[in-house]
């Protein structure tokens, strides 16, 4: 089990899908999605003990694997990763992949 | 190149029936993740931040056009249109979906290839000399002998569950182009006062949290008993390697707490008794294999190509390609190409499948179809004519892979890093591709010389940011990214682990501080012809530390 930081941030669950392995966060209705905006957050510790238990049930019943609470910013109803590892799980390589055109000048 | 026997074929395709069976149960839940993990990584699967990550080994970095193609289609079919040559010659895709790895082992089957063993605590894919076969200055072609360690390593009872991975590299020229100082073992080919062929061998080496540089154990092992010398190696290693802590189980722990002279006493008499009930290398199973690395067909040509020396004289771009890209082949008349996967601004080692397929054309045209992975990220045709190197690099340049920077400051090694990797703590492949575009300018980068910028993004040095000249290690620290700096280090036979100057820079910094080493090197430097690495050995760290600090004091 994810340790609990000192200073408690609000955290979403996050995993990645059995099979594709795309990264999934668990929603309020307890579905998994890749989009991070309907993750359900965790206010409180006891509120995130109970996500991870979620998180956990779910990926024992073979829909997720590795799940994990991440911690998030909030800014009105925008949502994001704290961590850059997160927000890089979350948005992708932060870089033009080979396929892509070439990339705009930085 | 090697072709499989029946043994081979019906194991390979044994083996994805196998894991064909048990990806099912898995999406089913008949297995669950503890149980099926393991399975999945022994046949190259693991998951990676995006996605799962399918690691194919290429033996010996050696691959045929067909090969190339398929692994085009599979890039195509079932990543996103592209790959990531790696520093151990295989090719990993980013982005594949569990449901469908058996049905690209099936691809990957149809062409002799497969993903065993590129994962877990086994002897990983035996790497090679990516210029073996071809280089002028080989002695003897280091192939047959890497395959027979791949035909002894596979699936080796014994050595299934090493204490940890375990990575042989090949060379066959006393210019190591393999690392060999920095890999498990290190064999390297050579010969004894009588001419016979053999081996000089090398433990211990390697990088990661704890580099070190291989100890020489024996400075001729006759050629008949590289495998069971190898095997008393493996065998001293197995029942003495530790296994209470993952960081201390490699065997560069073992050799380095043994002592060198002590761990080579222990593999002598353990090679002693393996040496009764072990039968040498046949000769005639030596001839066989040897038999599928066979020089191709080579036309006896001037060693002097007139079309050549007309496009030398007539394009500057194709001089400048010839001067960075192309290497001295054994065979008068021939030789070896670079097919650079590093343009500016592109990450390290990638090539789309666009690309691939129009290299496995070029390499079937040109090169034999044949075609090299080097641990350098980029790709090798071996054997060209030198009067077809002016169609070869025009063709590179229609497919964008003709850059001239073969060895250049822009032929940055860089492991996924943070973008891709699980384990990884700060991002390289975009302080790669600030480098190349930084120093972007050619008559730039070829006035700077050999330099070997080599990147990691974490402390496992996938990178080999330790033998770099200039070496990247990305850590993290308190939630931003950093990056030290090492200089000094060499994979080739003058190995050396660099060492590190001084405290380290943020990501907006890295980019100016490793052109103030560069700026501080050209202005230090006896000669143009004097290189970074032979500078800095003579004038040491001091004048690179006092110009990236000196502000700061």
């Amino acid at each position: 089990m994810a340790k609990r930081p000192k200073i408690f941030r609000p955290v979403a669950a996050t995993a990645n899908d059995l099979s594709t392995g795309a990264v999934v966060f668990r929603g309020r209705d307890g579905t998994w999605s890749p989009d991070i905006a309907a993750a359900e957050i965790a206010a409180t510790p006891e509120a995130a003990d109970t996500l991870l238990a979620a998180a956990q049930a779910d990926q024992d019943a073979d829909r997720v694997i590795e799940p994990a609470l991440i911690e998030i910013v909030q800014a009105g109803a925008f949502v994001r990763p704290a961590a850059l590892r997160e927000m890089i799980r979350t948005t992708g390589p932060t870089i033009a992949l080979p396929a892509d055109p070439p990339p705009a000048r930085r | 190149m090697y072709r499989y026997d029946e043994f081979d074929r019906t194991f390979v395709l044994e083996r994805i029936a196998e894991f064909r069976d048990q990806v099912q149960r898995r999406l089913s839940g008949e297995l669950t993740e503890d149980q099926f993990k393991p399975l999945r990584l022994m046949n190259g699967v693991y998951l990676q931040l995006h996605a799962y990550m399918l690691r194919i080994a290429i033996p010996y970095g050696t691959l045929s056009s067909a090969q190339l193609r398929v692994l085009a289609q599979i890039a195509r079919d079932h990543d996103r249109g592209y790959g990531h040559f790696t520093t151990r010659q295989n090719l990993q895709f980013n982005w594949i979906a569990l449901k469908d790895v058996p049905e690209i082992l099936e691809k990957l089957a149809s062409v002799e290839m497969h993903a065993i063993q590129t994962s877990g605590n086994c002897i990983r894919n035996v790497t090679a000399d990516h210029f073996a076969g071809a280089a002028a200055d080989e002695i003897a072609d280091p192939r047959p002998y890497a395959e027979m360690l791949r035909q002894w390593s596979s699936l080796h009872p014994e050595f299934t569950f090493l204490p940890r991975k375990f990575k042989v590299a090949v060379t066959g020229a006393p210019h190591d182009r393999a690392a060999i100082k920095v890999h498990d073992i290190g064999l390297q080919l050579t010969r004894d006062d009588e001419g016979r062929l053999g081996f000089v061998v090398h433990v211990g080496g390697g990088q990661g949290r704890t580099p070190m540089i291989a100890e020489t154990i024996r400075d001729f092992l006759p050629e008949e008993d590289l495998l069971a010398y190898c095997e008393a190696i493996l065998r001293v290693y197995n029942l003495d390697g530790r296994r209470d802590n993952k960081y201390k189980a490699r065997i560069k722990i073992l050799v380095h707490e043994t002592g060198a002279a002590e761990f080579a006493a222990a593999v002598e008499a353990e090679f002693a008794a393996l040496k009764g009930e072990t039968a040498p290398l046949p000769p005639d199973e030596v001839a066989r294999i040897a038999a599928y690395f066979a020089p191709p067909a080579f036309a006896a040509m001037p060693a002097r190509s007139e079309a050549f020396d007309r496009a030398l004289h007539d394009d500057p771009a194709f001089a400048r390609f010839a001067a960075r890209n192309v290497h001295p082949h054994k065979v008068p008349g021939h030789a070896i190409v670079t097919v650079s996967l590093k343009p500016v601004g592109t990450p390290p080692g990638d090539a789309t499948a666009a690309q691939m397929e129009a290299v496995a054309d070029i390499a079937e045209r040109y090169s034999f179809g044949e075609i090299r992975v080097s641990h350098e990220q980029n790709l090798v045709l071996p054997h060209v004519r030198r009067d077809d190197l002016p169609a070869v690099f025009a063709a590179l340049s229609q497919a964008e892979l003709a850059t001239p920077n073969a060895g250049l400051v822009t032929d940055i090694i860089s492991c996924p890093g943070l973008d891709y990797c699980a384990l990884a703590t700060a991002r390289s492949i975009p302080v790669a591709e600030r480098l190349t575009e930084r120093f972007a300018d050619l008559d730039r980068q070829h006035a700077i010389g050999d330099l070997k910028i080599k990147i990691s993004g974490c402390i496992n040095a996938c990178g080999h940011h330790h033998v770099g000249h200039i070496g990247i290690l990305g850590l993290e620290r308190n939630g931003e990214e950093f990056y030290q700096i090492t200089l000094g280090g060499s994979g080739d036979e003058s190995c050396a682990i660099g060492e590190i100057v001084g405290k380290g820079f943020s990501s907006a910094e890295i980019v100016d501080a490793v052109e103030t080493v560069i700026d501080t090197y050209l202005g230090l430097r006896n000669a143009p012809q004097e290189t970074f690495l032979t500078a800095y050995r003579r004038v040491g760290e001091a004048p690179f530390r006092e110009a990236l600090y000196a502000a700061a004091q």
